[in-house]
């Protein structure tokens, strides 16, 4: 059985701001029934302030969909269009006290049904790059599909370069295999193993100075930034506060759908370089960590 | 009120009977069955009425015909691959597409690294096998079938009888997976064409980690734990005795009980599934309701999804399990739903309900009870849910318009 937190459950067993608002004027749909869940999300924007007077879902799907459901809709009551855009998937299993991580996608339906819903307030055209196909990687909700069109775009040969590239297999590597299945569909041999870090990289027992753990991050995050320019994308260090790194996502990524999902990847990648946990947060929300609300 | 268990073909209760045979194998009859002592001589004694106890549910001919393992999934294993080991030369498998993944994914497997052909057996919308399509798969280039004997979802049975017999004729081994059949129904194994059989301690009140291949006497076979010469060679490894003195303990039960199962439990099952049809709208029953193990239901709701279902029911003190995509972590519903070509919006809200010989009508009442006001707090919240006239949204696929699908 799943562990799910106790905020999950109790937004799955009451949950709030169920069904469809009277007068909505911004509607977000996402999903559908043959992936086993789908969201349809409504909102009351007030077109002067662009403030979100009222949220409702409808969900079909599991537990943590429900959940999530429901906690964007509160999440979002009361907030700008603007503010509401900055929310990240990770916002909403934050706020929930965490998902587990084969249900980070329902994290991510929320976040794509908000953005869907305020581009049709806005008269904007959304539409993700989502592409059906065999769920490769549940960590970040990667498809065989998409794997298969990076790797071949990109002539990847590697389980690593397509972490690199699509995040898959960057969580919790289980997902190696199917990764390496792909890879050998498309060029026949064995792929390169996944690199084990090699013994100069392992980070020495007593840690980093402070000095080299800021360059390891900064190398870390140079490595990523091929992979977010080719999306029109990029990111910057901004501070690092114990294990707690800002980051400024910027360009396409901002807005984009996966931002979420590109932060979760990166903070893996720290993760496995610094050889410790960190998290890593929009250097926007600087402050709210810091007042240490949410 | 106690929690209601309808779990039982994921797994049951160990009998009380069963647990009292086996402490005494822990602390008292610690022995190993191949030592020269006394400790060993008691513990070999019991093994081997514990191998008769088994025979006689199965009706197998001789008590040599029974191997003790570790579980379905390794008989399954063993029968599969010895069958490939002692038939080099023939490069298919014939298989169908709704077995177990114990059998389903050593197939897949073989045919993707190993380069067997597998023919997967196709079922039609009721989960039954054409078997014009097997005869033609069958042919001297197939080292082995294996089908199941019952359906772990929904319970539907599968005509090996038969099946082993055209298989007979055409010259190949037939293993069949009776992990849910055994103990729910009569095998009698000794009137079949049957070669090899997979059978689990703890779908039948037996503790988990053991399980039994039957192998007929003559059967090529080769084994995959080489080692030790226990169970004559053929599966070796210091035997689970606890386990399987237990088990002997339960197969004896469990055959105690087959009229009381195929009646009274028989009975209750269908109990369950009349109240929720009648009182809830828009679901049906899954599989062959005709040709079915007596314990198994399986009820499709339409229009929500049955991870969500499962929280509410065990919520409600229920148990019971799905075939939805969540409940397993990947996006697809079960394999089985999926070959049966339930629609999408059906296959992900299926519910199984799994009885034993531990269920009261009480319960029953009960289950009918909670289930309808389940259903209609998700239905509330669906996108494809019409509240105002309880029912589905007109067309369903329009309704809902996805920026993706
Ligand atoms: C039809 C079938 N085959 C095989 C197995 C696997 O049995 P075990 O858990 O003993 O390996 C199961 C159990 O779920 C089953 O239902």
């Amino acid at each position: 059985m799943w562990e799910y937190s106790d905020t999950v459950k109790e937004h799955f067993f009451n949950p709030r701001n169920a069904g469809a608002v009277k007068d909505a004027n911004a509607t977000g749909e996402v999903g559908s029934i043959s992936c086993g869940d789908a969201l349809r999300l409504t909102l009351k924007v007030d077109p002067q302030s662009e403030t979100i007077l009222e949220a409702g879902f409808q969900t079909f799907g599991c537990g943590s969909a429900i959940a999530s459901s429901s906690a964007l809709t509160e999440m979002v009551k009361g907030m700008t269009l603007e503010q509401a855009l900055t929310i990240s998937n990770q916002d909403i299993a934050d706020y929930l006290d965490g998902l587990p991580a084969e249900k980070m996608h329902c994290s991510v339906m929320g976040r794509e049904a908000l953005a869907a819903a305020i581009a049709d307030f806005r008269g904007e055209e959304w539409h993700d790059d989502h592409e059906e196909g065999a769920l490769i990687c549940k960590c970040f909700g990667i498809d065989a599909a998409m794997i298969e069109q990076t790797v071949r775009a990109n002539d990847l040969r590697s389980i690593e370069e397509v972490t690199n590239y699509t995040k898959a297999g960057g969580g919790c590597a289980t997902c190696h295999e199917g990764i390496e299945n792909v890879l050998t569909r498309i060029w026949g041999a064995a792929p390169a193993p996944a690199p084990v870090l090699s013994t100069a990289e392992v980070v020495p027992c007593g840690g980093l100075t402070n000095l080299q753990r800021i360059r390891r991050i900064e190398q870390v995050l140079e490595s990523l930034r091929p992979m977010l320019q080719r999306d029109h994308g990029d990111v910057e260090l901004v501070d690092v506060d114990g294990n707690v790194i800002y980051v400024n996502l910027v360009g396409a990524c901002t807005g984009c759908m996966m931002a979420g999902a590109t932060l979760g990847g990166i903070q893996q990648q720290l993760i496995e370089a610094l050889g410790e946990f960190v998290r890593v947060v929009p250097a926007s929300e600087m402050k709210r960590v810091a007042a240490g609300g949410r | 009120m106690a929690d209601i268990y309808l779990d039982n073909n994921a797994t049951t209760r160990v009998d009380e009977a069963v647990v009292a045979a086996m402490l005494p194998f822990f602390t008292e009859q610690y022995g190993n069955p191949s030592s020269m002592h006394g400790f060993g001589d008691k513990v070999g004694r019991a093994l081997r009425q514990a191998r008769v106890q088994v025979q006689t549910l199965l009706g197998a001919a001789h008590d040599s015909e029974i191997v003790f393992t570790s579980c379905g999934t390794e008989s399954n294993s063993t029968a599969i691959l010895s069958a490939l080991q002692a038939y080099p030369e023939r490069r298919e498998i014939i298989t169908t597409t709704v077995e177990h993944p114990a059998v389903l994914t050593l197939c897949q497997h073989l045919e993707q690294s190993e380069g067997y052909t597998v023919h997967y057996l196709k079922v039609d919308k009721q989960g039954r096998l054409d078997l014009d399509a097997y005869r033609a798969a069958l042919s001297p280039r197939v080292a082995v079938v294996s089908v199941m004997w019952a359906n772990n979802e929904t319970g539907t049975l599968f005509p090996v009888r038969e099946m082993a017999e055209l298989a007979r004729s055409a010259g190949v081994l037939f293993h069949t997976d009776a992990v849910q059949a055994a103990g729910k129904i009569p095998l009698d194994l000794k009137s079949t064409a049957i070669d090899m059989l997979s059978l689990s301690g703890h779908k039948l009140h037996a503790a988990k980690g053991v399980g039994v291949l039957y192998l007929r006497r003559g059967v090529r076979y080769r084994p995959l734990l080489r080692g030790g010469h226990q169970e004559r060679g053929r599966r070796a490894g210091t035997e689970n005795t606890a386990g399987i003195v237990g088990l002997g303990v339960a197969a004896e039960l469990v055959q105690q009980h087959m009229e009381y199962a195929n009646t009274v439990v028989c009975r209750l099952r269908d109990r369950l599934e009349q109240g929720i049809i009648a009182q809830v709208p828009n679901c049906f029953v899954t599989g062959d309701p005709h040709n079915r193990l007596p314990n198994t239901a399986n009820i499709a709701f339409e229009y929500i999804e049955g991870e969500a279902i499962l929280l509410l029911l065990n919520k409600a003190g229920i148990a019971a399990s799905s075939g939805s995509a969540c409940t397993s972590g990947s996006l697809e519903p079960s394999h089985v739903m999926r070959a049966m070509d339930i629609p999408y919006t059906a296959a992900h809200g299926t519910v199984r309900f799994s009885f034993s010989r531990y269920n009261t009508a009480d319960e029953v009442a009960r289950v009918v009870e909670a289930v309808p006001p389940i259903v209609a707090q998700l239905r509330k919240l669906s996108p494809y849910w019409d509240g105002n006239s309880n029912g589905p949204v007109r067309d369903p696929q329009q309704a809902f318009a996805p920026s993706y699908a």
